[in-house]
């Protein structure tokens, strides 16, 4: 018997100056079914997925919702009608409560009384196995948490229709299956479910069917539980770009960066601070450091970066005490730092790329005495440009007109050339396109095979386990033990990252394969 | 000292400190929404003269305040349309307000500079008023200075327990989750901005009505200014607005009080007090720069811009 | 109906065309007033822009009113370009010519070439110190500098008042409130014979070139406007924060107060109550409408320059009062804000219909 058709999209087309963002996609979902929306970044599926949610309107194109057509008049329109939504971002106020920020996405009538609602959201997140507590402050939940409220405030509304966009991303591997739990739970009961996702493993096990974007096109339908993730990664992409990268085994040299019960204490009200890290850098490795957002790799960036002072002795680059020193300082003893804010920190998106050369290579022969030396900034930047194969219209485009790949291309093309003693890359290919994230995986590896240190802090564990030769979690600003890749499952891996790890292990660092692991 | 000294202060305090609670509790409810608005001296100049001239023409004082508070929302329009619909630069559009409403105000007041008329009369609430103490100080007011009380309670009431309310501070978190969420962010900070420009006219009107009951160039003398530094001293809380700006009004009328002790003084020495005041406040209070960051309302200042 | 479309790049064009927009805008306003008060248009116009510049008296009193503008925005640019919301350049003005004043009738009894240096020394060192005072506030104590400057410009103001109604008094002023006159040794040389243009003007015109050549050439101006457009990046560059705005602030508070030094060494000769007719707000406008770059405000300085001779002439010719000048200041920051904003949007006709979406 054919499923009732919940949501069908036909030809639908959104056009932004300079760029197609969807072009004619066609799109079904039935009762009941999970429904996997792929493509890599920037094929169109956030367009599309606000478009479905009445956040904008398709510039051509029908809806219809089940069997009939649907001209939505926003959010709050889509909502009645039983679609919810669940950021990837999370648009939850985090200044107010949960049942507030509940309230607020229900019409007046119904949020009204405050403990009826209350009551509601207890009934119904127990229900699913995601537990909420409604007075709690969204600012003092987890990741995770603040998810489940995301949900929760889906089903409250009783949504026919729930998208999802990137849930995963923020999981552990423990919590990525208990959502996977609820949303087949939801799927039984003919909650229709799209998962928007880059992650064809998770689909492959969750999902009945997938439709496939790039460049705003659809290139595929396919039902991924038959097909191979190759096959679905060839949709993805096409055919001329290099899936991965073959990573050649690392030859580490002598220790170069060490952390000795590295402590700072968040001024951010709602930062996180590092406790007594303590870790070892060889030059010649790529160590990777897994965590949910928000458990303090941001904070150890900024520790090893210079943005934050630490003590003294607790840093120190080959044998030297470098806590104190500032950014410019360390710049200057060749570290180098790939900040995970590409626009905004990593460069100044008005400023052309010529500039932004300037803005951490300027120890480079690119000023003398405070005056600039505009042709060899130029040089450099051409120079970065064409080894990293960045596309953009010449090094005076600013760096807000780059796609993201090629602004992190860029970016790493910068931080390598000054060929550092240690790079620090925090999430170097998110929201990167396949193509540039296979360039930048091959950056690092280069960098790590001249002798550097490169340590890779990331939520992306495919890329950790294909680049690094020791790993680690972070949780709640203490460091897990860090141990050879191949020893370390997924599983442990997931629970490192939830935080089960002994926090005062006297030596948490293990260099070779000798040391049995319990 | 005694006592009916304390009371008169106290009452002058009041009296001093209403122009401020009225400008500042309008500023709040607009920064609460997202919108930082510094033309409050341009609003309430022009609150002041158009108030004066009204209220001389007509010769009633309710046509006067109630044209004043017109008068703050059209000026208050004009840095909406820059600030929210143009999403200019916020601070520049605040201060070409303040620059062009001192100038308009100049302007249109230059042929009553001078004048006085009757400005409101003090009304005493029947028994209240005979309560010792406290009972000059607030329950024999002008009408002006009992609105602007219930004006802070009603603040109080929306921002706390109303949905409106929640949807201002939801709007002034973040406009991008707000959007997403369905509400009409654009509408919400017009709204907002509109009550600051209303509530600043009328704080305007009783300096030129009510305090000194005439017209005269600038006669804001800063107000505004301070207005706006007591919004942050108060963590964005009404309540605390309402101490903050009798704390102000004190600070103002301090130097009549020293005189008034045989304190000898120079006036221009004296007159620097609410300034000093005010700047040693704002250092007390933004020192630990985490007790703001907890309160401030996180996309304040900045331009938000719907993707469609 | 018409809406607001994002352009895709900010528009050249709009960019230096704005300020001109924003003029004629503002003349076509004036024209309005002018008819609305009963006067005739064109004399208005007459008077306000002509008038002024009909002789060579004329073109140094613009001169003259033109250098004080530009020293100041000369700063001012520095501070803003690093988003640094100084509004306190009237009051670097005000301690600027306090302290001129204070040195030069502490040296009258002595002639010899470095009195002068000494007195402009004093008024820029003390705008500095003025200047400094909002610095550290920020940097240190973390205050808005936005309040804090304006609270100093108001302290600033009635320093000067208390100073020129007691202590710097001229016993034989008549109980008018003004200093003695200055010594001759302490005044600014004249630029032009016989006029009263003096040679602050070359100060400030150097003051817009080191702007010009600062941001366009050095290191240190790249890292101002790099924690002006993006102060992560500029944490993450190693760009220091309190350094940068240390200097930009002393930097603006020295221009502002050699201002208001070569203001009462130059045509004033002493200090007065009134020696600012608010250059410091004024430079405000100067530092928008030159769009932050150097020739610019140069440009633009002259124009607002000419706004308060213009202001001055109607008041004189056409018995309007002084307050227009005020006005048309405001009304032409307002204009300039409003077209900057169709540097990044466009106008567009919108089909009452935005959703196309048909029946299935």
């Amino acid at each position: 018997m054919l499923a009732a058709e919940r949501l069908k999209l036909q030809n639908i087309v959104k056009q932004y100056p300079g760029c197609r963002a969807n072009d004619g996609v066609q799109l079904t979902v039935t009762a009941g079914e999970i429904h996997a929306l792929l493509g890599e970044n920037g094929a169109g599926k956030s367009t599309l997925m606000k478009i479905i949610y009445g956040v904008i309107q398709p510039d051509e194109g029908s809806l219809t919702w089940n069997g009939r057509p649907l001209v939505l008049q926003g959010p709050a329109h889509a909502r009645e009608l039983g679609i919810g939504m669940v950021f990837q971002h999370f648009s939850l106020f985090e200044t107010l409560t949960v049942a507030e920020n509940i309230a607020l996405s229900l019409p007046a009538a119904q949020a009204r009384n405050r403990s009826r609602l209350d009551a509601r959201i207890r009934e119904v997140s127990a229900h699913y196995g995601m537990a909420l507590e409604p007075r709690r402050y969204v600012n003092t939940l987890s990741i995770g948490e603040r998810q489940r409220v995301e949900i929760v405030r889906c089903l409250i509304q009783e949504s026919s229709l729930l998208i999802l966009d990137e849930p995963t991303s923020v999981l552990t591997p423990q919590e990525v299956e208990v959502l996977f739990r609820t949303l087949r739970q939801l799927s039984s009961e003919g909650c229709s479910i799209l998962f928007i996702s880059h992650k064809l493993q998770e689909v492959r096990d969750l999902c009945h069917r997938a439709t496939v974007l790039r460049q705003g096109k659809v290139t595929g339908e396919c039902r991924p539980a038959e097909v191979s993730t190759d096959e679905i990664a060839r949709m993805m992409v096409g055919n001329d770009t290099p899936l991965s990268t073959q990573v050649s085994p690392a030859e580490p040299g002598e220790t170069l960066l060490s952390l000795n019960e590295l402590s700072y204490i968040s001024r951010d009200p709602f930062g996180t601070s590092l406790d007594k890290i303590n870790m070892q850098l060889r030059a010649g490795e790529i160590v990777g450091i897994a965590g949910v957002a928000g458990n303090g790799q941001d904070e150890l960036l900024r520790a090893l970066s210079g943005e934050v002072r630490v003590v003294d002795s607790s840093l120190q680059l080959g044998g030297v005490a470098i806590g104190r020193r500032d950014a410019a300082q360390r710049r200057r003893l060749g570290i180098a730092v790939v900040p995970e804010e590409r626009l905004g920190r990593g460069a100044v998106p008005a400023m052309s790329l010529a500039e932004n050369t300037l803005l951490t290579a300027y120890d480079r022969d690119l000023v003398k005495r405070g005056l600039l030396k505009g042709g060899k900034i130029r040089e450099y930047a051409t120079r970065i440009r064409e080894l990293f194969g960045v596309r953009c219209s010449g090094i005076d485009s600013p760096a807000a007109s780059l796609s993201g790949g090629n602004l992190q291309k860029f970016i790493i093309g910068r931080e390598a050339l000054q060929q550092p003693r240690l790079l620090v890359a925090s999430h170097p290919t998110w929201g990167v396109d396949v193509g540039s994230a296979v360039a930048i995986h091959e950056a690092l590896v280069a960098l790590r095979d001249q002798g550097a240190a490169v340590l890779l802090i990331s939520e992306d564990l495919d890329e950790l386990y294909q680049l690094c030769n020791r790993m680690g979690a972070i949780c709640s600003g203490h460091l897990s033990p860090l141990v050879p890749t191949a020893e370390l499952s997924i599983e442990r891996l997931g629970q490192w990252m939830a935080g089960d790890f002994p926090k005062d292990a006297a030596e948490s660092d293990n260099k070779g394969p000798a040391h049995a692991i319990a | 000292m005694d006592t009916l000294l304390i009371t008169n202060i106290m009452a002058a305090t009041v009296i001093a400190g209403t122009p401020l609670l009225l400008a500042a509790l309008g500023e709040l409810v607009c920064e609460r929404s997202g919108v930082l608005n510094l033309g409050q001296e341009g609003m309430m100049l022009m609150g002041a003269v158009i108030g004066f001239i009204a209220a001389v023409t007509s010769g009633s004082l309710t046509v006067g305040v109630v044209a004043a508070i017109v008068a703050g929302i059209l000026m208050s329009m004009l840095f909406a349309l820059m600030a929210i619909t143009l999403a200019a630069n916020q601070y520049a559009a605040g201060l070409a307000l303040t620059i062009f409403g001192t100038g308009l105000s100049a302007f249109i007041g230059s042929g009553h500079v001078g004048r006085s008329i009757t400005g409101f009369p003090k009304i005493a609430i029947p028994y209240l008023s005979d309560i010792p103490v406290i009972g000059k100080v607030l329950f024999h007011q002008d009408l002006l200075v009992y609105l602007s009380l219930l004006l802070f309670v009603l603040v109080f009431v929306f921002l706390r327990y109303s949905r409106g309310g929640l949807i201002v501070r939801a709007i002034g978190e973040s406009p991008e989750a707000a959007n997403a969420n369905g509400m009409r962010v654009l509408t919400v900070r017009y709204l907002a901005v509109a009550f600051g420009g209303a509530m600043a006219g009328l704080a305007g009107a009783y300096l030129s009505l009510a305090y000194t009951p005439m017209w005269t160039e600038n006669m804001t003398s800063g107000r505004g200014w301070i207005a706006l530094a007591l919004v942050v001293f108060a963590t964005w809380k009404p309540e605390r607005v309402l101490l903050g700006a009798y704390l102000f009004g004190a600070a103002s009328i301090l130097h009549l009080v020293l005189q008034g002790l045989g304190w000898r003084s120079s006036t221009e020495l004296l007159a620097m007090l609410p300034y000093l005041v005010t700047i040693v406040v704002l250092v007390l209070l933004s020192w630990n720069p985490a007790r703001t960051q907890l309160n401030t309302p996180l996309s304040i200042g900045q331009p938000y811009r719907p993707s469609k | 109906m018409l809406s607001l479309e994002r352009r895709a790049t900010d528009s050249r064009t709009m960019q230096w065309a704005s300020p001109l927009l924003a003029l004629v805008l503002t003349v076509i306003t004036a024209l309005g007033l002018f008819m609305a008060l009963g006067k005739d248009p064109v004399e208005g116009l007459k008077f306000f822009f002509l008038i002024p510049l009909s002789d060579a008296h004329g073109w140094a009193e613009l001169g003259l009113k033109m250098a004080p503008l530009l020293l100041c925005a000369a700063g001012l640019t520095i501070c803003y370009r690093a988003k640094l919301w100084n509004i306190g350049a009237e009051g670097h003005f005000l301690m600027g010519a306090l302290w001129a004043s204070v040195v030069a009738l502490q040296l009258s009894e002595h002639s010899g070439f470095w009195v002068l240096p000494a007195v402009l020394l004093g008024g820029a060192l003390a705008g500095a110190l003025w200047a400094w005072i909002a610095a550290v506030l920020k940097t240190h104590f973390h205050c808005n500098e936005i309040l804090t400057t304006i609270m100093l410009n108001y302290i600033a103001l009635n320093l000067l008042l208390y100073s020129v109604h007691g202590p710097l008094k001229d016993p034989m002023g008549f109980g008018f409130p003004q200093s003695e006159m200055f010594a001759a040794a302490a005044l600014l040389p004249k630029l032009i014979p016989d006029t009263r243009l003096h040679i602050g003007l070359l100060f400030a015109l150097l003051a817009a070139v080191v702007v010009g050549v600062l941001f366009t050439r050095t290191f240190i101006g790249f890292q101002l406007k790099v924690l002006g457009q993006d102060n992560r990046a500029a944490a993450f560059a190693g760009f220091g924060a309190r350094r940068l705005t240390w200097l930009a602030f002393l930097l603006a508070g020295a221009m502002a107060g050699l201002a208001g030094a070569s203001e009462v060494s130059g045509p004033i000769g002493q200090l007065v109550p009134q020696v600012s007719p608010g250059y410091g707000y004024t430079a405000i406008i100067v530092v928008f409408l030159g769009r932050m770059q150097a020739l610019g405000i140069v440009l633009a300085s002259a124009l607002l320059a000419l706004t308060f001779m213009g202001g001055e002439m109607l008041q004189i010719a056409m018995n309007l009062p002084r307050a227009i000048t005020g006005l048309f200041q405001g009304l032409l920051l307002f204009y300039l804000l409003t077209c900057d904003a169709f540097i990044h949007y466009r106008l567009r006709l919108r089909s009452p219909a935005p959703n196309k979406a048909q029946v299935a």
